[in-house]
Formats: C-alpha cells, structure tokens, sequence
C-alpha cells in the first residue's frame, strides 16, 4: 500500500460510495474500482473486495451492468493471471442475472478473463464454470453458458471436450426457446473451434435440427450458422450438410425466415462457394427478390448488387436481371428505395455497354419515382455511372430527369441535387453548363428553404473554383447583386453571406469593385438583421483586402454603424472593428 | 377431472365485506389471473393497484380435521401499477384503471408480469429482497450526514453487510407507452417467451419484452375514414404453442385467426370464425349483444372459447361456420334488453376461460353468479358468488340441472326471474387455476375463490 494518508481520504469516500443510497454515487463509484483495487493493493482486493462485490449482485440494473465491465479489465489489480481465478466468482453470479445486457456484458468479461487464465487452472475453474452454468435451474444461466463454449473448448482435456459437445447438444435442445436461440447464436463460433470429424459426427444433426425448430425465432438464427459453417467445410459436404437447410430456409413459410436469408444471401454465397451459388443459390435469390411479403424484397434488393459481383455476368444478365426490372415497379416504396440506394453500384459490374442497353432506363425510371427517398438514392449515386458509361451518356439521358429534379417538391431532393452539381460542371464544361444549369444555381439562391439558400451559396464557391473569378464575375456576381434589392430581408441576407463565401475565392479586385460598394449601400438597410450582418461581412472581409481599402472604405462604414439604433448592430460593428 | 360428482365449495374470499353500493369505484377488481403454476394470483383494479396472493404451502395452513384441505391463499404484494395520468395533447384523461394482467413464465428468482391501462402497457418484476445493511464505514455517519471535518484515516475498510429481513418488493422493469392510440383492450404473450402482443380498438401491435421504444403493428383495421368504421377489435390472443398463429375478436361477433408467418402485416386473416345469424332473432340490439367480449384459446390449442352478451360459444378451430357449442348464459335477459341498454349494462364485457384440461367452461353473469359448464357431463352449474352463505353443501346434483349456492334446490334457468336479478353485482372477471379445478372469480371489490375436490 503505497498510498499516503492524505490520499486515503478520497479513496475511503469511494469505498463508502459503493453501498451509497443514491445509484448515480454508486455507479461513480463501481466505475472507479480501479482507483480503489490499485489503493488496496491485490491482497486486500482478493481477500476483501471480491468477496465484498460477490454480495453485492442484487443492486439495481445499471450498476450491474458497470461492474460486470470492471472486473473484465481486473486481472492486474488482484495481481495477474495466476490469481484471475478469483474474478470468475462475481462473474458467474453476474450471468445469472435477469436483464439480458448484464448477463451479456459478464460473458464478454469473463471471455476475457478465460484468455489470461493460466492452463494448470483452467479446467478446473473455467471448465467447471461453464458446466455449471450449462446445467444451472435458471434459464438465465443457460443461455450465458451457451457464449462460453466457444473460448473454453480448445483449452481442455479432450475428455472435457467431449462433455462440452454433448452439453452443448443438450443445450441446443433445451425446453426454453430463449436457450435454445442463444444456443443457435453461438454454433457457429462454437463449430469454427471443432474438429471437422466431430462437427460433422455431433454438431451437424444439432443445427440440422435447430433450423427444423417449432419457433421462428429459433429457426431463423440457422441462416447464420449456414453461412459460418459453410465456410469451415468442402464443397461436398456444403451440398450435402448445408445446402439442404439453406433451402429450407428459403423457402420458409414465415416471411421472417426468408428475410434473414436474404440479408445474409452474400455470406451464404462466399461460405458455399462460387459453384454452389451458380448451381443453386441464385435460383433461391431470385424467388427473395419476388417474396410475396415486401420486407423479404426490401433485404433481398438491397443485396441485388453484392451478389451480381459473385455470380458471372450473363447469369446476372440473364437471371437477375429481369427481377430487377420488376422491382422498378414494385408497389412497396421501401423496395424501391432499397433498390435505388444499390443499382447504380451494378454498373461497373454490367460494364458500359450493358449498363447502357439495360440499366440506364432503369435509372431513368427510379429518377421519376413519385417517393423522394428512391429518387435521393438515385442521384447520391450518380458518380459511380458516370465513371462507366461517361459524362456525355450521362448528360444526355439523365440530365433532363435532374432538371426536373432541381425543381423538386422534396427540399431533401433539390438540396442533393446542388450537392452534385460542381462535380456535374467539372464534366460538363462551361458553355455547357452555363446553358443547362446556369440558371438553375441561381434560382436556388432565391429558394423559399434556408438550407437551399446555404447550399446554394456554398455552391457557388465551389462552382468558382471549377471555372474561375472572372466566369464568376461575369455571371455570378452581377446576379448575387441584384439580389440586395429584394423586398424580404431573408433573401436580402442571402446575397451577404454568397459574399463571404465567395470572397475567399474571388480575389481582391472583385471584393474592392463589387462587394464593398455594395455592402457600404446596405449598412443603411432598414432591417437590423440585415445591418449587422453587414458588419459581420465587413469584419470577415478586413483579411482578405489590403489596407488602404480597410481604412478607406470599411472603417469608416463601421465606425458609423457603431452609433447605430440597434444594440446588436453596435455589437457586431464593434466586433468587426476590432478585427480592422 | 370427472366433474359427474363435482361439488363447488367456496373456498376464500378477499376484499371488504361492505354492501355493493358502498364500495368506492377505485377498489372495483378489473383483472383477475393465474400464473402458471397456479400458485399465485394477480389482480388488478380500478385504482391502478396490483395485488398479488400467494398460495399457502401445505405447513402453513392448520390442518382442519381429517377432510382434504381446501386450497388457501394469502396476501403477497400490493403495488401501485398505474397512476392517473392527463394527455395534454388530446386533452384526455387517462385512467389508472388496469384493463388486463398476464403472467410470465417464470424465468428466475423473481416473477414477472405484464400490466395495461387504456394506453401503458407496464413489466413488473416482483421478487423477495434481502435488505441490507452496511455495518462499518470508513468515514463515520452521525445524523445520516457525513461529518464535516474528516478524521484522520489509517487504514481501509471494506464496508461490512448484513443481511436483515427480506421483503416483496415490486419492480417497474419497462414501460411500453405510447404505441396506442386507441384503448388498449388486451396483451397476450407469445410461446417464444420473446414477444407479446397488445391490441387495441383497431390495432394490434407486436412488441419484443427487452424493447420498450418500438412495436411492430401487426394489424390494422383503422378505415381511411373514421365515418366508415363498423367495427372495433375487441380481444386477442397468441395461439399456446404455435408461435406465429393469433387470434382476435371484434364487435361483430367474428373470431380471425392470422398467420404472422405469411407477411408483416396481418390484415388479411388465415380463418374467420362466424355463426350465420338466425333472421328470426334479428332485433335492434342484435349488434351490441353478439360483440365478443373475450376470447380463449384451450391450452392445446386446439379449441377457441368466446363469450358475447348472452351466450358462451366453444369452437373448433377446424370448424369455422359454427361452434361446438353453444351456451346460453342468460337467456332470460333477451326481454330485458331494452332496460340493459338503458342503464349501460349491455355493454358490460364478461370474461370466459377454460380449465386446464379444456373440459369445463366458466363465465360470469349478473348477481354474482357464475357458469360452470362440463363439456362431458354437459352440466351446468350456476353458483352465486357470495360472501355470506359460504357453505353449500349442494348433494342434489343432477344432469341438466342448474344448481345455485345458497339455495338448497337445484334450480333450472328458467327459474330464475329476471326481476329480482340485481344488474350491479357483476361477475366480470373469471380465473380457472392451471392444473386444479379452482377458479378466481372478480366481482365488485371482491376475488372469490372456489374449488371442487
């Protein structure tokens, strides 16, 4: 104990803290046990504070929940490995606790704990811990046991292990079904630790059974056991051993079997191989992605481009394919958007001149999509089509469809088009674009919704940037001025702050001959809001001129605004000045 | 259970023993259940109280001369569940009332149950605590207050705990609001011990036990326009076994069974369970009295038990166009069914149930009587539910016969007269014990316990 006497105190107090009435002292306190195991040193934590916190598994909910996350990083404080043994004892009353996140949080630690455990202790702690809690009343015991498999089967004695399958058998077949599905859960960590002779002798017949249950809860869990113990066999024993089941899962009569199926149709595809997929899979992904129920779609649409990548091109083509043009028109507008978020990622796989013949309309026809979110997926994709059939296929088919767009009801959706718009007028080019989207930029600036307004602007900076200040002063700046006079101050305040967006880009020329005039005629506007926006603009501006224009121009401007009406117009000019 | 030599004893009653018109309306039973191992019993009332009653084990209970004793409970926990709550948004009072209780299975230490007002759906988690107390502390308490100026300390101390007694303590684990806009009329808790449901006037929403913030609404029945609504659900249940298959009543008299296997949404039902009206009985109050007030499954599952204003109606779940069987429960009400509308009492929601063995039915009726009907005998015993003549000794039990508690005659239905039926003794809520043949009935502010040997 190498603490001081002055620096007991606060410890004693956190040491009191732990049985404290009030939860939040007592959390405070459990969430620095370090603190006090490191003041009492690893005897007195062994002999004293273990056993202290093995009573005290009764507290409420979120004080478990702490303590059970301590103790997984409390191997130093009661003096390492060789004495970890001791944190199994809390640990295990922990998993047997009601609330699922504690029992959940003691099992992460004590898999933890398992790691550092010395060997000589092994089997005799963490083996008998894991049996106990296999065979413990509760059915809270049960299911931490089944998480636990995974870490304690490869240290022991093979004669352990043997009553580690069985158990774990036993387990699998369990009365609850909440075992039961924690069973499930964890066959596939627990089969990636077996032998292949005794996964396919014990195990198999288990899972087989498991994905067969009464529940659909327990049944759909299988689906992810297909996918982790296909990878661990051979192609043959994949078509004998899993196939079967992947199948019936698919085919499932409840809807929410099939849907995990098709959420983890990519992990299915990689584990059984790539002939599996060509021979079997694909067939089973093209009846997901024409499910009855929408949900089963929405899943399968979504994993429409990850397999089209595994399976060759004209099977995608050929099978795929025409799904997808059904899935264009589904009546479910979350399938649609589901599809949209992911269709634009087939290009590259389809290749230019498929994407064009095939996809294009596609696309076309999600643009037009009455919902907004399939439309916004659309666009925020656009990039990946454009690197394969190129700009001038791009402009010409689907230009139209984003000009339309550009006037969308959805502000989400016009406030996505702006954002795609410079890189759209990197490719397109000047005179191109000057003619198609010019007007449109501005429109924008006038947009009833603030967040278009901004983007807008913003826009604008990035749009200089492509083309340069004196394309801007030609053709933005004399818009943005002939904003100030609009009769709404809101709008008025818009072309203030294109101002000290674009003054970071334009130069100095453009500032001192367009923007300081203009913004000296506003100081007198009529709106405070307006004016002290002014003052902001002008205090911004001060670092991007020289100084005769400061002293010229923008002091004075300011210094008048300092006897302004308005408290905040004064503050603002003040502030301005300072910066001057 | 061969009821041929059935002999109902009352057995317990609990709740004050004051006159109908004097019991206050928050002391009003409105739900009564089992858990189940049958050995405790939750009711739920007006005031948003939960009361739980715990059977006594063979020790605790004096034996009494040489006769088998008669099952015997006792007081365990009280809680307050709900409290009265305002919903500023619609400007609508919500009670406290708990509208229904269910049991889960029991998982641990502690017992759990679901409890529900019109809008709260609440888990309870009720077990024994041991209270604690910390012996010895590093810095000396003196008047609950730490004091001031610390003492010199030399030395750690763990603090030391004892245990003292341990009492009932009940638990709020989750609350499940806001997922109803209309009143919620039932829950019922999956065979997957994962999930429940709760239904309301016109929906009926799927939720997950370790979820409070989100449900998943599983049926809708809400028309586009509220002008055009017929009508409401009124009860539902999930299928004992099969974990995907549930039912739910409406107040047009129709039983739907729906697969949650065949898609999200559960609108469209797998069978509909509806007996052609007889043109002949058609009256201005054929609607109201034919709307399902409850409605069981058996614990197989194989049979559905649904109680409307007159009858009590056993179906097959392999037959749809009618029931097995049919029960009148009050008949000699038809003439009265103008009076009823008047004072409201046709709108009262009786509960049915089966016995653990699906061989007898029960339901309540007016004057605190209650059915019991065998299935194999066909006998049907009408007992009133009483808390003053409690012994009946009731030998002449005959097949076909009605047989009433306090009177020494069996007598039939239509003996009965209707006119001397007091309408505010209801025996709303029935409990038929899982594995015994004991039965809880609610009524007024009393749970009545019988048993037959």
């Amino acid at each position: 104990m190498a603490a001081e006497e002055g620096e007991l105190y606060p410890i004693a107090i956190l040491i009191d803290e732990l049985k404290n009435e009030d939860i939040q002292l007592r959390l405070n306190a459990i969430r620095r046990l370090s603190t006090i195991a490191r003041a009492l040193g690893p005897e007195r934590t062994r002999k004293e504070l273990i056993p202290f916190l093995n009573e005290s598994v009764d507290d409420e909910d979120e004080v478990l929940l702490a303590l059970s996350e301590e103790l997984g990083s409390f191997v130093e404080y009661v003096g390492g490995p060789e004495h970890a043994v001791c944190l199994l004892v809390p640990l295990e009353s922990l998993s047997n606790v009601e609330e699922a996140v504690v029992r959940e949080k003691a099992v992460e630690s004590l898999c933890k704990i398992a790691e550092v455990l010395p060997n000589k202790e092994f089997e005799d702690s963490f083996y008998q811990l894991v049996v106990r809690l296999g065979k413990g009343d509760w059915f809270t015991s049960r299911i931490s046991a089944c998480g636990l498999f995974a870490v304690a089967y490869p240290r022991v004695s093979n004669e352990s292990k043997k009553e580690l399958r069985a158990l774990f058998v036993l387990l699998c077949r369990d009365d609850t079904p909440m075992v039961r599905r924690a069973a499930s859960a964890n066959l596939g960590k627990f089969a990636k630790q077996l032998d292949k002779e005794h996964l396919t002798a014990e195990l198999m017949g288990t899972f087989q059974t498991l994905a067969l249950d009464e529940q659909d809860s327990v049944r759909l869990l299988a689906v992810e056991n297909c996918a982790a113990i296909g990878k661990v066999l051979t192609q043959t024993e994949n078509t004998h051993l899993v196939l079967p089941t992947v199948r019936a899962c698919a085919q499932d009569k409840s809807w929410r079997v099939r849907y995990m199926v098709a959420d983890h149709f990519c992990d299915l595809c990689e584990a059984t191989g790539p002939e599996i997929t060509k021979t079997e899979l694909v067939s089973f992904f093209v009846k997901l992605l024409k499910d009855t129920e929408a949900e089963v779609r929405t899943a399968a649409a979504l994993r429409v481009t990850g397999v089209c990548t595994l399976i060759p091109k004209d099977m995608a083509v050929k099978q795929v394919l025409p799904c997808i043009r059904d899935l264009v028109n589904d009546s479910s507008q979350h399938v649609r958007a589901a599809l949209a978020s992911v269709i634009m990622g087939l290009a590259p796989v389809f290749g230019k001149e498929d994407t064009i013949t095939h996809l294009v309309e596609l696309f076309l026809q999600l643009l037009k999509d009455d919902f907004p979110e399939v439309r916004l997926n659309i666009i925020s994709k656009l990039e990946a089509v454009n690197k394969v059939i190129g700009i001038e296929h791009l402009a010409q088919s689907l230009l139209p469809a984003i000009v339309e767009l550009a006037e969308d009801r959805q502000w989400r959706v016009r406030l996505a088009i702006i954002e795609y718009i410079p890189l759209l007028a990197s490719q397109l080019g000047v005179e191109f674009f000057d003619e198609k989207l010019g007007n449109l930029c501005m429109t924008w600036l006038g947009d009833s919704v603030y967040s278009i307004r901004e983007a807008a602007t913003n826009n604008l900076k990035k749009l200089t940037e492509v083309f340069g200040v004196e394309w801007a002063n030609a053709t933005i700046i004399p818009k943005v001025n002939s904003l100030y006079q609009h009769p709404n101050y809101l709008y008025r305040m818009t072309t203030l702050f294109a101002f000290s967006v674009l003054a970071q880009v334009v130069g100095m020329d453009v500032i001192k001959m367009s923007m300081i005039p203009l913004l000296i005629r506003m100081s007198t506007d009529k709106v405070p809001n307006v004016r002290f926006n002014v003052a902001k603009t002008l205090g911004q501006l001060t670092a991007l001129v020289d100084a005769a224009t400061v002293g010229q121009s923008i002091r004075p401007c300011l210094a008048k605004m300092q006897d302004d009406q308005d408290k905040e117009v004064k503050f603002y000019a003040q502030q301005a000045l300072q910066m001057c | 259970m061969s009821s041929e030599s059935q002999d109902w004893k009352f057995c317990q009653v609990f709740g004050d023993r004051s006159p109908v018109e004097e019991v206050s309306d928050v002391d009003i039973v409105s739900a009564v259940e089992f858990n189940e191992t049958g050995d405790y019993i939750a009711t739920g009332d007006r005031g948003g109280r939960v009361v739980i009653f715990e059977r006594c084990q063979d020790k605790d209970v004096k034996s009494k001369k040489k006769e088998p004793k008669a099952p015997e409970y006792k007081f365990f926990v009280e809680f307050q569940s709900h409290e009265p709550e305002f919903d500023y948004l619609k400007s609508l009072e919500i009670e406290e009332k708990i509208n229904k209780i269910k049991w889960l299975n029991r998982t641990s230490g502690g017992h759990h149950l679901l409890t529900t007002n019109d809008k709260t759906i609440k888990l309870w988690r009720v077990h024994e605590k041991k209270v604690k107390q910390v012996m010895s502390t590093n810095i000396p308490v003196s008047n609950g207050v730490f004091s001031r100026a610390p003492p010199p300390i030399s030395a750690l101390k763990i603090p030391k705990i004892q245990t003292r007694e341990s009492i009932v303590t009940a638990q709020a684990r989750r609350v499940y609001a806001n997922a109803h806009a209309y009143h919620i009329n039932s829950i019922s808790v999956n065979s997957d011990g994962e999930t429940y449901i709760s239904s309301d006037d016109l929906r009926i929403n799927l939720w997950n036990l370790a979820v409070s913030d989100q449900s998943f609404n599983i049926v809708d029945i809400k028309p586009a326009n509220m002008e055009e609504l017929t009508e409401v659900i009124t009860s539902a249940e999930f299928h004992p076994q099969q974990c995907n298959v549930f039912m739910y009543s409406s107040s047009k008299g129709t039983i739907k069974l729906a697969d949650m296997r065949q898609s999200a949404l559960c609108d469209n039902y797998s069978k509909v369970f509806e007996e052609e009206e007889d043109p002949a009985n058609k009256s201005f109050f054929s609607e109201i009295i034919s709307s399902i007030s409850d409605i069981k499954f058996s614990r197989d599952g194989r049979y559905i038990l649904s109680r409307d204003y007159l009858t009590l109606k056993l179906w097959d779940i392999n037959m749809e166009s009618k029931p097995v069987k049919s029960i009148p429960i009050h008949d000699y009400l038809r003439s009265k069914l103008c009076d009823l509308y008047e004072n409201d009492c046709i709108f009262d929601k009786f509960e049915c149930t089966m016995s653990g063995d699906g061989s007898q039915l029960l339901t309540g009726s007016y004057h605190n009587y209650f059915h019991i009907y065998d299935k194999n005998t066909k006998n049907d015993v009408c007992i009133e539910a009483s808390k003053y003549a409690q012994k009946t000794k009731n030998k002449t039990s005959l097949t076909g016969k009605m047989k009433l508690g306090r009177k020494k005659e069996p007598k039939k239905n239509d003996e009965i007269n209707p006119d001397t039926i007091e309408f505010t003794k209801k025996a709303l809520h029935v409990a038929w014990h899982p594995r015994e043949n004991l039965i809880a009935v609610g009524a007024a502010n009393n749970l009545y316990l019988y048993a037959a040997q």
